[in-house]
């Protein structure tokens, strides 16, 4: 099993890595870091423009795969990922923005994944009746609706509540109240409080999508004969559900995880700008706005090692789950 | 439902025939077999969920044509006398801070928006299909090499790919975007034709045609598509809600759609600031958008228990 694991670990990592790369050369082309300092006034001279472009290793002179293997032997060698067009370090921006992203993201999944587990069983069990249309259309609207709207939307809905009530029970923009000081826990609380929206947002996402998958999976499995079998050799309906339904239904839900990673990230990405955090998704539309060809591989990079590590994650899951594989 | 039962009450009149002797069983026998396509569109106009969102797009798609013509504002004209206003009969879904019409914008930004899902939905279809085909078919290398870049493709979600890719659409149409859109929205349904694919071209009917020397794009074309045609139809009908989803995502954060063009998705940016405080120049573009989208899932939704009785609602 740890070297089934290893193997697609590498299969992965190659693939993002490759992917990175790409991304890198995709943004030298499609961005003009220079444009930017002709647009000053006074204009630059030219020499300063080039010296600046060269200072960061992304003057379009050089070819761009040069670039490229200047920018990965900077990484492996250094460690470092170059400097923003604003002069700060990619890396130090990496590192002080991820927590935010990845608190949201890592809390909105888990989450996002146990409520459509549930729910995807509960419809499935329950197919047809009341319940399980309610389920079934909330998860169609939800699709239909954009990400950034369902945001809006909670926060239209959190200002008539604040207003309904007289006091600010919900805060949302930002990570935390500004110039709030006190204690351990009254920070922990405020910033709780700022993630309860966007939480709510990307748990709707992920529960509506894994939810619809789960309960196809689930009547699938509720319809075969070892459930029956199980049945007839004196277990209760609930236990021949979870052991042997739910448990069988989750395999092919480990790598419905993988597959959903990315539009919970997209979805994290827009959330995260919509309530204003200065997460990783801030981070990387500014890049693009600026042309700044370092933060956009910086990000892309932190991308792809999140895609990888799920990637790997749900595989392990898939292991785990799964005894033929083991073997 | 049996299938005896559809094909009972498909062929019309059925001839039964009550055979003789008491205990003998009745032998029923259908006037005509049914096409798969009519038991399909059968399954399909027996469900209530195909019509309401048949009709609501159908009436979406009039309001979107005929609407701007039947209204005395546009969307670029101003009111300088009515402002920042809610709803009112003269403005039915109010203005904006420079006095113009909602109502018109709204209309202008649905119709493009639902151009760009037709259009982006059914080529990202096209491309997953053959891609699809032509690796499941050929196998080897070729089977290998496009397995990978698909795989690689799914690496970063689309859409960073797309936010990464806009400055080579910026100063272009929108039509640019809209291929755009459609080129990273192909992946995962041309692994499910790959498969498809595989399974197929070992059935007798591809294989005779292979030996009697059909070139590859005619059996892909006659054999190979046609039997997977129900699948593409779902996709492409899914795709046309994934493709607006992505072009108002885009327009939204300032990546797609720019002035003086207007979809849902730069009307929903210039909304947002004020949705707190003007409700309305948020919630009716956003409902237009979601209705429209929900019809448009609706009748996909339908598509596939229709086409495949073994999901959803049919299942027994």
């Amino acid at each position: 099993m740890a070297f089934y694991i290893f193997r697609r670990f590498v299969n992965y990592f190659i693939l993002s890595a490759i992917a990175t790369c790409l991304a890198y050369v995709v943004a030298s082309l499609a961005l003009d870091p220079a444009s930017k300092y002709y647009g000053r006034n006074p204009q630059p001279s030219k020499q300063t423009i080039t010296n600046i472009l060269n200072g960061l290793g992304v003057n379009p002179d050089v070819p761009v795969l040069e670039r490229l293997w200047n920018w990965i032997v900077n990484l492996v060698v250094h460690g470092s990922l170059g400097n923003t067009v604003g002069g700060t370090s990619v890396v130090d921006q990496i590192v002080s923005r991820s927590g935010v992203s990845l608190r949201l993201l890592l809390i909105g999944s888990v989450i996002g994944a146990i409520v459509g587990v549930t729910l995807g069983v509960w419809g499935a069990v329950r197919q047809y009746k009341f319940s399980d249309q309610v389920v079934t259309y909330g998860s169609y609207l939800v699709f239909a609706t954009p990400t950034f709207v369902i945001g809006v939307l909670l926060m239209i809905g959190a200002t008539a509540l604040n207003g309904a009530a007289g006091m600010q029970l919900i805060n949302f923009t930002g990570e935390y109240s500004a110039g709030l000081s006190g204690s351990w826990w009254d920070l922990t609380a405020d910033r709780a409080v700022h993630l309860l929206l966007p939480t709510v947002a990307l748990v709707l996402i992920g529960a509506a999508g894994y939810s619809r998958y789960q309960r196809s999976v689930m009547l699938d499995v509720l319809s075969a004969d070892y459930i029956r079998t199980a049945r007839a050799k004196g277990r209760s309906r609930n236990a021949a559900l979870v052991r042997h339904g739910v448990r069988v239904a989750l395999i092919p839900m480990s790598t419905f995880f993988a597959y959903s990673f990315g539009t919970l990230v997209s979805g994290s990405i827009m959330l995260e700008i919509v309530f204003s955090f200065h997460g990783m998704g801030e981070f990387t539309l500014n890049a693009i706005t600026q042309s700044d060809i370092n933060a956009v591989a910086g990000s892309t990079l932190f991308l792809a090692v999140l895609v990888l590590f799920s990637s790997t994650l749900s595989e392990v899951l898939y292991a785990a789950l799964d005894p033929r594989v083991r073997n | 439902m049996s299938l005896l039962e559809e094909t009972n009450a498909a062929g019309g009149t059925p001839v039964v025939t009550p055979a003789p002797g008491p205990a003998g069983p009745d032998v029923i026998r259908s006037a005509k077999p049914l096409s798969r396509g009519r038991l399909i569109w059968r399954r399909l106009t027996q469900t209530s969920r195909f019509w309401v969102g048949a009709i609501a797009i159908a009436v979406i798609l009039l309001w979107a044509v005929l609407g701007p013509l039947l209204y005395p504002y546009n969307a670029t004209g101003r009111d300088p006398l009515n402002m920042g206003l809610g709803p009112t009969q003269l403005h039915w879904f109010g203005t904006n801070n420079i006095g113009q019409d909602l109502y018109a914008q709204t209309l202008v930004g649905l119709q493009k928006s639902i151009v760009i899902g037709l259009i982006a939905g059914p080529l990202g279809t096209l491309i997953a299909a053959v891609v699809g085909s032509v690796a499941g078919y050929m196998g080897g290398v070729v089977d290998r090499v496009l397995v990978w870049c698909i795989n690689l493709l799914l690496v970063l979600p689309s859409f960073i790919l797309l936010v990464i890719l806009s400055p080579l659409f910026k100063g272009l149409s929108w039509v640019f975007l809209t291929i755009f859109i459609a080129g990273f929205s192909w992946m995962i349904m041309a692994q499910v034709v790959r498969s498809q694919t595989k399974s197929l071209r070992d059935r007798d009917f591809v294989k005779a045609a292979r030996y009697m020397g059909v070139p590859m794009p005619t059996i892909l074309g006659r054999h190979i598509i046609p039997n997977i045609a129900s699948l593409l139809i779902i996709d492409a009908t899914l795709g046309v809600v994934a493709s607006i989803l992505a072009e108002t995502g885009l327009s939204y954060f300032g990546f797609g759609i720019r002035a003086p063009d207007v979809s849902l998705g730069t009307l929903l940016a210039e909304g947002t600031s004020a949705a707190v405080t003007r409700p309305w120049l948020f919630v009716f573009p956003a409902g237009v958008l979601i209705l429209t989208l929900f019809a448009v899932s609706l009748i996909g939704d339908a598509l596939r228990d229709a086409v495949d009785p073994t999901s959803g609602v049919n299942r027994d």
